[in-house]
């Protein structure tokens, strides 16, 4: 059931948009600087509201159902957090106002700066990344910088786990160092001795995403975290698993340097479709003056009577400005809500339930699921989705074949460690019934794909649409299209 | 417990299915030493607690809906269409992750297609990705797609100096650790004549802004050639509201149009989130970062939308990724895509129009003021440079005192032009406010 | 799955023919399969250049998967398959023979005693499917 494109629904004429006459005299528009056509589509209110809500309607969300992408935390995304944001003294405000008349900001701003920093043990936090990918950029040229400013400048390596997202190894060749990969040990931990072989004065730093990609908690983190402080590296944590961690233990009592949370996973802020997300970085003491600059401060303390005056503060060795303005504030207003109103023991909860669900669903899936590190995990786990006696049958048509039960898939094939990895994280706003619920799915799944192979192949069957050429979107690449009239000429 | 659903009943039954005794039993592998930290931070509030709070916090800002705005420096004050915001509050929209799977997430899958298109739309050119964070990163991303467009034997990048401070401050920051050479903008002096005169053998990329930080409006054909005869890669960083009056980049020969889509639509919010536009030729849509969409055909022959040439991206790249961005601004694309919709056509002009009205005006009677000068005599937009005769934070602070946001302090970016003020006028801004404006320097021109 | 016992191979799943001072070089059976459909390739080193062994001569891309096609052993570059660029696909239906890559000027034939051959390939390939 496809929707028009705009251009389809577009009539020469229409107008939406009606806004007051000019109310000052008209001055000639510049010469030779004008466009002659201006290809947009031209439609009725009516018919854009259509159109963007019927689309909706053909999208799946967290509100629609169950969502266990593994590492993307899809949590409950709270409508208090929605109205917050919204409001005028927030999103009528200009980023470059004079800093005294926006001191409602700054306080929300310098407060989850705290907030961030005390949960993950750290001396000072930048809100400026955009995203978590952002946050990894910032986090490693703040470890290349560190080096660089000791005067050390053999350092050039950074190890990376095989079980890494993607996004590791990509930060690393951007900031001109070189990636070694560790592989793991046949527990799932970062292997000690390849590690160990690898610590020398060429190495930078490790990025360590604990609890790992496989869910689980680094066991010998500590030794891990000794080696590669032991060689004069800095340790880089990748916070998207935090969700398992709030209020147990902090990244930086254990020893990390440096680490980003994702305010849209950890902390509730909606994904949107694929953003916009916030990457804040948290450093340890030593790495406090190279932050991207600005960070907020207190540019007066308070006293009895009034509060203090923040204000913009360059770090004294900042690696510089990493966005435009002050970050996403309008993300941030959320995440400052939600931790309002969990406090220190909606935290705790947070990571206890978190935890719960995914090894109750662990231990209810082992005898259907191979599950290759089969102990107590975090907030997520990784089963394989293959079976000897069904060899035509891969994780791919379990996830689609998921999507008529009217659940999400899980994540697919990654961590790249596990063949046909299936990574379920439920997260802790999901109930028991739910967890029932997909269990059995994925049980009757397991079952059809013995007993009827054939339904899981050509899967899904009850979603609006089939599965997608994807072959040819990539040999006929067709990226966008234009107005009718203008590809008739 | 704020959205946890779990009963007691549940908790206990589910610990049972697990064969764990207590809830603390799940850490076993977290270090004793370092487990379950006493936090510093407040106790846990309802939610008719918190709306209470927050609406008082809010208040301690001047927010721009009670005071007219003539700041802009990259961020601008536009109407916002009611319509926008309850497209965006839909929930299938904002609830939804990234569009891994197709089959069930066409709604985000066709408006990312639609943004795309409507971005190629307005610049002219061929193909354009699902968005970057903001502009800044975007031209960062610019930047980079040349050096690799040069397969790393170019080391040389000319930016121009009235491209966006904190613009060219990010490209320093993103590309401190690939050995570049990043010249050009030391000084308001070089001109893109100057420009075309500095291109080299070594130079991957050389970038202007139209209309640039300073609100002017310059036509760059010469320089497109001579960037074209280096085969250094030309970029463009636009204000893509001012490409519903004015020429499109891709008629001067831009390989790549970058810009940050706040003005289509997106509130102003302190700065953030917006969404960086990124467009370019079909040629480097390999070397592009950021997520694509392409059209195909789903199994039952239905004309559908999907992520495409995803191999580009870091999840399968990894290490040879030409960058590490994993998300878009989705939500933001999806307004911008809105207000597109809603404008169209006619209404786009008309609102270019209207803040180029408004703002010549403004510029004309501030001009003619006594000890007030407009500092560029060329064409502009919808922003203006005016020498004033004391500095512009004193200005400001007068302004506010009558409740006028004025603009912004160039002295802080350019020491040549300290105690120079750039002002923006948009559509919202009405005659009588213009003239309060007037009015108000010419009051405060002494102390 | 094919594994032609007059070619040499590489653990980086090329495929290399030698002839006289010649080598050619191509992806195998087992690389194509493990990419599935493939809609891009494209040779980055040019036509006279010299490289060792190990740098990067091309890209190969598919739905799922990017990869890279290395020097086998130290050469020059004498010539490439420029028909692939446009029909990339052909490297799926003929891996061995119209989906040639690259030929290049052996450098130093002491080192292709470290290729592979067909049978060591083979166990190479199933030891990785376990």
């Amino acid at each position: 059931m496809t929707e028009p494109l705009l251009y389809e629904l577009s009539s020469p004429g229409r107008r939406a948009l009606r806004l007051p006459e000019v109310d000052v005299p008209k001055v000639a528009l510049p010469e030779g600087l004008i466009r002659e056509d201006l290809p947009l589509p031209e439609l009725s209110e009516i018919d854009v509201v259509r159109h963007f809500v019927r689309l909706s309607q053909l999208n799946y969300g967290v509100d629609t159902g169950y969502y266990p992408l593994g590492s993307c935390t899809m949590k409950y995304n709270p409508k208090v957090n929605e109205d917050i944001a919204r409001l005028p003294g927030f999103t009528f405000t200009h980023p470059l106002q004079d800093p005294d008349t926006a001191q409602g900001n700054l306080a929300l701003m310098y407060s989850l700066q705290e907030w961030l920093s005390e949960i993950g043990g750290f001396a000072a936090v930048s809100l400026q990344p955009a995203a978590g990918a952002h946050g990894e950029l910032t986090g490693i040229l703040i470890i290349r910088a560190y080096h660089k400013d000791r005067g050390d400048e053999k350092r050039t390596k950074i190890l990376v786990p095989d079980s890494a997202h993607g996004t590791n190894p990509a930060t690393t060749t951007m900031s001109g160092m070189e990636v070694i990969e560790i592989p793991s040990d046949e527990r799932g931990n970062v292997d000690l001795a390849s590690l160990r072989g690898h610590c020398d004065e060429s190495v930078a730093g490790l990025m360590l995403t604990n609890p790992n990609t496989l869910g689980l908690f680094e066991e010998q983190v500590g030794e891990v975290i000794e080696l590669i402080h032991g060689c004069g590296g800095l340790v880089y944590g990748d916070g998207a698993n935090m969700n398992a961690l709030l209020g147990v233990v902090r990244p930086g009592d254990l020893g990390f340097d440096v680490l980003q949370y994702n305010l849209h996973k950890t902390f509730s802020t909606p994904h949107g479709g694929g953003g916009p997300g916030s990457g804040p970085v948290g450093v340890a003491e030593h790495l406090v003056d190279f932050l991207p600059t600005p960070v907020v401060g207190v540019v007066e303390e308070g006293d009895e009577v009034l509060p203090p005056l923040y204000g913009f503060v360059r770090p004294k060795k900042s690696i510089g400005r990493v966005k435009c303005f002050h970050g996403h504030f309008g993300v941030a207003v959320k995440a400052y809500t939600y931790l309002r109103m969990l406090g220190k023991t909606g935290l705790r909860e947070v990571a206890d339930h978190s935890v719960l669900n995914a090894n109750y669903l662990r231990v209810r899936m082992r005898d259907a699921y191979r599950i290759p590190y089969d102990r107590i995990c975090m907030h997520e786990f990784v089963a394989e989705g293959r079976w000897e006696d069904a060899p035509d049958i891969h994780a791919l048509d379990i996830a689609k074949r998921l999507m008529d039960y009217g659940f999400h898939p899980p994540t697919n094939y990654f961590p790249l460690i596990v063949r046909e990895a299936l990574m379920i994280e439920p997260t802790e706003t999901e109930s028991l019934e739910t967890l029932d619920a997909f269990v059995e799915a994925m049980l009757e799944i397991a079952e059809n794909a013995r007993s009827d192979p054939e339904l899981l192949k050509t899967a899904p069957h009850k979603t609006p649409f089939g599965r997608m050429d994807e072959v040819k979107a990539a040999r006929e690449l067709v990226l966008c299209c234009w107005p009718v009239e203008r590809d008739a000429l | 417990m704020a959205y946890i659903p779990h009963t007691e009943a549940d908790r206990r039954a589910m610990l049972a299915a697990i064969g764990l005794e207590r809830m603390d039993d799940l850490y076993d592998a977290i270090p004793q030493e370092v487990r379950f930290p006493d936090l510093n931070l407040p106790e846990p509030i309802s939610e008719m607690e918190i709306t209470r709070e927050m609406l008082t916090l809010s208040e301690a800002n001047l927010e721009v809906q009670h005071v007219p705005c003539f700041l802009g420096a990259g961020a601008y004050n536009h109407f916002i269409p009611s319509i926008i915001d309850h497209i965006l509050q839909r929930n299938e929209f904002y609830t939804a992750y990234t569009p891994y799977q197709p089959e069930i997430s066409q709604g985000t899958l066709q408006a990312i297609f639609e943004y795309q298109s409507l971005m190629c739309n307005l610049t002219g050119m061929e193909v354009s990705n699902a968005s970057h964070y903001d502009g800044a990163t975007a031209l960062a991303e610019a930047v980079i797609l040349a050096l690799n467009q040069h397969r790393g034997k170019r080391h040389k990048v000319l930016l121009s100096p009235t491209i966006h401070p904190h613009y060219r401050q990010v490209v320093r920051t993103y590309t401190q650790g690939m050995g570049l050479t990043i010249a050009g903008d030391e000084s308001l002096d070089i001109s893109s004549a100057m420009f075309a005169e500095m291109l080299d053998e070594e130079t991957a990329l050389v970038a202007v802004q139209y209309p640039d930080f300073l609100g002017r409006i310059e036509e760059f054909s010469s320089l497109g050639e001579a960037a074209s005869k280096t085969e250094a890669l030309f970029c463009v960083v636009v204000n893509p509201l001012a490409l519903g009056l004015l020429k499109p980049p891709s008629e001067f020969g831009a390989d790549i149009v970058v810009g940050d889509g706040q003005p289509l639509g997106i509130p102003l919010s302190y700065g953030g989130p917006y969404v960086g536009i990124f467009t370019t030729r079909q040629q480097y849509v390999r070397k592009m970062s950021g997520r694509l969409v392409g059209e195909t055909v789903d199994s039952r022959g239905q004309r559908g939308y999907v992520l495409t040439l995803t191999p580009r991206e870091q999840h399968i790249r990894r290490d040879k990724a030409t960058s590490n961005i994993c998300t878009n601004q989705g939500l933001m694309a999806l307004a911008t895509a809105v207000y597109l919709s809603i404008a169209g056509k006619q209404g786009l002009r008309e609102v270019a129009e209207l803040c180029y009205h408004k703002a010549h005006y403004a510029a004309e009677k501030i001009d003619a003021l006594d000890h007030y000068s407009l500092w560029h005599r060329g064409p502009y937009f919808h922003e203006f440079v005016v020498a004033c005769p004391r500095p512009v934070a004193e200005i400001n602070d007068q302004l506010l005192e009558y409740d006028i946001l004025g603009g912004y302090d160039l002295g802080q970016v350019y020491p040549t032009l300290a105690d120079h003020m750039l002002i923006a006028v948009t559509e919202v801004i009405n005659k009588e406010e213009i003239n309060d404006l007037v009015d108000v320097l010419e009051e405060v021109a002494h102390d | 799955m094919e594994f032609p016992t007059d070619l040499k191979y590489t653990k980086n799943d090329e495929w290399v023919q030698v002839e006289g001072n010649i080598a050619t070089v191509g992806i195998t059976d087992y690389a194509q399969d493990q990419l599935s459909d493939i809609i891009f390739m494209e040779v980055t080193a040019e036509i006279g250049e010299e490289l060792d062994k190990d740098a990067t001569v091309a890209e190969v891309e598919s739905v799922k998967a990017a990869a890279f096609i290395y020097m086998p052993v130290s050469g020059v570059i004498v010539e490439t398959n420029a028909e692939l660029h446009d029909t990339p696909e052909m490297i799926n239906a003929d891996p061995y023979g119209a989906a040639w890559m690259f030929k290049f000027e052996i450098a130093n034939p002491v080192e292709l005693d470290d290729l592979l051959d067909a049978t060591a390939y083979e166990k190479y390939c199933q030891e990785r499917e376990h």
